[in-house]
């Protein structure tokens, strides 16, 4: 069995239940005595809350309470991360209430609570609520938010929530002072809406007998919602608070937040003494899940005589939304602003982020946070640099790539990254996409009638998040170590409890098959445990690429102390010394002899202690391990995206799409593979479908799936992958994330390739998404334009 | 949703008389109806369900006309070989409606009277000159469409059938939105001995046609006889998809596709 389970493509485990209908979903629960909620949300973008009326309502039969701002006074919903002015001034936090308190501020805030013997009388008495509103002109531009008379929030003047910065600005200075040629650009990454396939759901449940609360929720990371709301919401103690996440349909970072709902359902059921049930309608989730992205940035570049880069400069507006969400101040700076070096060596950035509130939904981590909206501004830039230089967009990364030797290296925007080989990746995804000979399809495609074109990118994204002292000293207000517990059972099969929670990563079969190998046991044999805090130690859960590089390694460290414990029990059963003790493929054998026990007869020992070294050993045979990693992780990659677009409609068609990525050592290459095709689905989404649109009014107009367009299959190619790996120095297992680089590396390589389809007809510029409505506009603007010329 | 009663019609003249009842509405397939009930726009006392009325069903191809009963769903017209024999446009175009979750539920006569200005069979109907057959009368489909959502129908009157002629050629191209895949404009040319009729689906407040590409092409059936400009941005929808230019536009280039196409 030796190393045969690692690498190798074993079959999800967990898609037994899901693809027969058996997964266990939060709105799948339902608890005796189980009352409903429905929320009135706000339907202003921006209001005085004048009057609230709820006596018809509560009136009403099989309502049983109706609660308002007035009746749930409760701690705000707390921000997990501090970001610092420039000037030293923390950012401008204004509470962030579950119940809005006398002012609404973006469409969906919620307002009022009906809580009902089922859903439907909830739903009918809410129209009796009659709500009072004045509205106030809304913020919804970002641009004109810093100049706005209107406040989101009347204590947060000009609605900066900060002004931050990093680099060194007098060296960027210089060098552009003496730059050979400068490449600018000025673009926006479009708001996105996450759509996870299944909506949000919490249901609260209180146990009058011994104070107990439980929360069920869908969450990616159980522990910190239990943190968060028991501590800063409710003042629930940790011990009388469960939070459970069971199985849970999709996240991408969605569902990492402590949401008002949680709160209301939990607080509602202390105050009811009985269960409550919230389940998100589709129309809810468009207007209450956070959203993602939303930046505005200009960029620019300077060059030496060869396309060298001497500095960059970046500067970003980006869209908070009307509250701070959980984790929304870190994702523009920390993992956006020290990003900026790339793939490249250069030697001086100097970035400034403002965070703006606005009377929109709250925006925070969508799949990539920072780190897309970081590889857009910079693969687009480093484009517009090649064509300044008259340069081949592939020769000027080559040109600009860190080496594979200079690793480790210390970026100037703090981070160092630990391994990586840049040239090779895109050497090999040149070679895998045919970019060489593309001008013979693009003159093929041109006899029929097709404008076609070829775009790359390539990406370096920080990810395995993270190293808590390095992320704390940046304000997060929490550590990001993870957890895991083995618990090996008296006749040798395993469960794993893991502070990760998998909602489509498909961790009970990797982290199965990482256990298995270590024990000599098969994937079967591996239980793998998650979102249940009453049944984990404290974990940090799912996002920003981590579960492995971080969940994974807990899980190897307890296996650590498993064996070493194990070798112990072995030698005494063995009347060996330890030190003799070898184990290899479940057996624990006596060096140059036949002697040996299997990991079962060793367990069995451990908790049947009859003949055991019990004066030196405790019996059992269970390990607790927690790690935190020293350094991000640093997947690296480059992709190519080839389009054909019919001049007459403006539709854009991708035709080839190639992804080489390195992802150091790989478990499961079937998954890994999985997330490369999801990941760049939505990357795809993000350049050519999907949009948000708020209108002057703070309106949300894509407010459902007629209009938020959400990428399907037949606007996807067969993806091309491929991999160039080289493990990571600074992780234990040598393993880098591969969650979101589909995300992160895919957008400019579609968009490179519009604006190069488009380059013929002197179009240079696109924003995403790149409709079929923005294309033909392209394509018209500039026939117009020749003809006035 | 509000609560509502519930009736299931035997066939067509008992749907009619349930539908006496103040407040009451049929459902078809319930594609559009019930989704529209579940955001609370609609709320209908009685809901009088026409999916056991076989008289509402199956199609017949006479010498000249194909008629499709009102609850043929458009998975059934998009397999039929009949329809395909008779009018491969018309079963092409089924085959584009929706999802196959939509397909085998929605109904021919729902998407009629419900003439959604973005809807794909009105342009059949309007461009192919058929006949909306109800329970009291027959009505041209030059008569039948009135805007955005309205048609000739009365409170009590049910579509039971529809007659299309049969065209020499026809072909329906549509663009559709890249979220809903309803069409921003679809285009139906149909080309018969004596005449052509072109009909456009999505671009304005209701389907309409277009005389001048109908003259045009019964001078010469080409696709350079479709001239830009008969089709005006000023007439037409524009949204966040789709502006009023965009849509002219696509008219002409549909057309042309749809004229090209043509079998
Ligand atoms: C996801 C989705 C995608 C769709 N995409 C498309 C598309 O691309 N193109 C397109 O054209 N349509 C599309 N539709 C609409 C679909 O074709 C519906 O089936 C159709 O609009 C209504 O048909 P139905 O049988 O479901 O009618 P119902 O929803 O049952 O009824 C609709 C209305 O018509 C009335 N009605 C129904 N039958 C009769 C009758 N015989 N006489 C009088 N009144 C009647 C009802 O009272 C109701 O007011 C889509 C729908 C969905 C849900």
């Amino acid at each position: 069995m030796d190393g045969s389970l690692i690498g190798s493509p074993v079959r999800r485990k967990e898609d037994q239940r899901f693809l027969t209908g058996r997964g266990n979903y939060t709105d799948d629960i339902n608890r005796p005595g189980q009352a409903y909620a429905y929320i009135i949300r706000s339907p202003h973008g921006h209001a005085k809350i004048k009057k609230i009326d709820a006596s018809a309502a509560a009136k009403t039969k099989g309502v049983i309470a109706v609660f308002t701002g007035d009746d749930m006074k409760v701690g705000s919903l707390p921000c997990g991360w501090q970001v610092k002015s420039t000037d030293g001034s923390p950012m401008k936090e204004p509470p962030h209430p579950p119940i809005a308190q006398g002012k609404v501020r973006h469409v969906g805030d919620q307002v009022c609570v009906v809580i009902a013997e089922t859903y439907a009388i909830a739903r009918d008495a809410a129209e009796k609520v009659k709500i009072d509103y004045q509205p106030l002109p809304a913020v919804v531009d970002m641009r004109r938010a810093l100049e706005s008379k209107s406040l989101v929030h009347d204590d947060v003047p000009k609605n900066l929530c900060y002004d931050w910065t990093i680099g060194d600005a007098k060296a960027v200075n210089d060098a552009f002072a003496k730059a050979h040629k400068v490449a600018k650009i000025e673009l926006i990454n479009n708001r996105l809406i996450a759509n996870a396939m299944e909506p949000r759901a919490a249901i609260g449940d209180y146990d009058r007998s011994n104070g107990d609360y439980t929360l069920y929720t869908t969450s990616q990371n159980p522990h910190v919602i239990r943190l968060l709301m028991g501590a800063f919401v409710l003042q629930i103690p940790e011990s009388k608070l469960r939070v459970v996440a069971p199985d849970v349909g999709g996240g991408f970072g969605s569902k990492i937040y402590h949401y008002a709902e949680e709160a209301i359902v939990t607080w509602a059921a202390g105050k009811l003494a009985r269960p409550v049930k919230w389940t998100a309608e589709r129309s809810e989730s468009f207007m209450s899940d956070a959203h993602g992205r939303d930046h505005i940035t200009h960029a620019k570049v300077a060059m030496d005589k060869d396309g060298r880069f001497l500095a960059l400069m970046v500067d970003t507006m980006a869209n908070m939304g009307a509250y701070l969400s959980t984790f929304a101040p870190c994702i523009p700076t920390y993992l956006h602003g020290t990003l900026l070096a790339g793939n490249y060596a250069t030697p001086a950035i100097y970035t400034n982020v403002k965070a703006v509130f606005t009377n929109t939904v709250p925006v925070d981590a969508y799949r990539g946070a920072g780190r897309p909206e970081c590889t857009y501004l910079l693969e687009r830039l480093v484009d517009v640099a090649a064509r300044e230089m008259k340069l081949d967009r592939a020769e000027i990364r080559r040109r600009n790539f860190i080496h594979a030797d200079d690793f480790p290296y210390q970026t100037p925007v703090a981070l160092k990254y630990d391994s990586g080989d840049y040239h090779t990746l895109m050497d090999k995804a040149i070679r895998l996409s045919g970019w060489d000979d593309f001008e013979k399809r693009r003159a093929e495609a041109k006899k029929r009638g097709k404008l076609r074109g070829i775009g790359i990118s390539t990406y370096i994204e920080a990810c395995g998040i993270a190293p808590s002292a390095v992320v704390g000293s940046l304000g997060a207000r929490a550590g990001l170590y993870e957890c895991a517990n083995v618990r090996v059972h008296p006749t040798g099969s395993v469960t794993v409890f893991t502070g990760t929670h998998s909602h489509g990563q498909g961790h009970e079969t990797t982290f199965a098959q990482l256990v298995a190998e270590r024990l000599g046991l098969t994937v079967e044999q591996v239980d793998v445990v998650h979102g249940d805090t009453a049944k984990i130690p404290f974990g940090m859960g799912t996002y920003g690429s981590r579960s492995l590089a971080v969940g994974g390694v807990a899980i190897a460290k307890a296996l650590d102390k498993i064996i070493a414990k194990g070798k112990k029990i072995a030698a005494h059963l063995l009347e060996a010394s330890e030190s003799d003790i070898e184990f290899r493929n479940g057996a624990f054998t006596v060096a140059g002899t036949d002697k040996k026990k299997m990991l079962g007869e060793v367990s069995l020992a451990a908790y049947v202690p009859h003949n055991y070294p019990i004066d030196k050993l405790e019996p059992g045979l269970e390990e607790t391990a927690f790690f935190d990693p020293l350094n991000f992780s640093y997947p690296a990659g480059c992709h190519v995206c080839e389009v054909e677009i019919d001049p007459d409609t403006g539709v854009t068609k991708i035709v080839n799409f190639t992804a080489v990525d390195d992802f150091g050592r790989v478990l499961n290459p079937m998954i890994v593979d999985g997330q490369v095709h999801g990941g760049i689905a939505q990357g795809i989404g993000q350049a050519l479908l999907e949009t948000c649109v708020y209108d002057d009014n703070g309106q949300l107009v894509t407010g459902s799936l007629m209009d938020y367009c959400m990428p399907r299959a037949d606007d996807l190619p067969s993806f091309k992958t491929g991999t160039h790996n080289v493990p990571a120095r600074d992780n234990p297992l040598g393993v880098k994330g591969c969650g979101e680089v589909g995300a992160i590396g895919s957008p400019p390589a579609v968009i490179g390739a519009v604006i190069d389809a488009l380059s013929p007809l002197g179009v240079t510029h696109m924003e995403m998404p790149a409709t079929p409505l923005r294309v033909w506009q392209a394509i018209n603007g500039t026939k117009h334009r020749k003809a006035a010329e | 949703m509000y609560s509502f009663d519930y009736a299931r019609a035997k066939n067509a003249k008992d749907a009619a008389k349930l539908l006496a009842k103040k407040e009451a509405k049929v459902v078809a397939g319930g594609m559009t109806l019930l989704p529209t009930m579940k955001q609370r726009l609609a709320k209908p006392s009685l809901l009088v369900d026409l999916a056991a009325s076989k008289d509402l069903k199956g199609i017949k191809k006479a010498a000249k006309a194909l008629t499709i009963g009102a609850m043929t769903t458009h998975a059934e017209v998009a397999h039929s070989s009949v329809v395909k024999g008779a009018c491969a446009a018309l079963a092409a175009l089924a085959e584009g409606i929706g999802d196959p979750q939509v397909r085998n539920r929605g109904t021919i006569g729902g998407s009629i009277a419900n003439n959604d200005p973005a809807a794909d069979y009105p342009a059949a109907c309007l461009a192919l000159g058929a006949t909306i057959v109800t329970t009291q009368r027959k009505i041209p489909a030059d008569k039948f469409f009135k805007g955005m959502f309205e048609t000739a129908l009365k409170r009590n009157e049910l579509v039971t059938a529809i007659q299309f002629p049969m065209a020499e050629k026809a072909a329906y191209i549509k663009f559709p939105n890249p979220a809903s895949r309803y069409a921003i404009v679809g285009v139906f040319v149909a080309k018969f001995k004596d005449e052509v009729r072109v009909a456009v689906t999505g671009a304005g407040p209701g389907v309409f046609r277009v005389p001048a590409w109908e003259e045009a092409l019964a001078k010469k059936w080409s696709a350079d006889a479709i001239a830009a400009g008969a089709v005006k941005a000023a007439d037409m929808n524009s949204d966040i998809h789709a502006t009023a230019e965009y849509r002219a536009h696509l008219c002409a280039v549909m057309a042309k596709r749809a004229v090209a196409a043509a079998k």
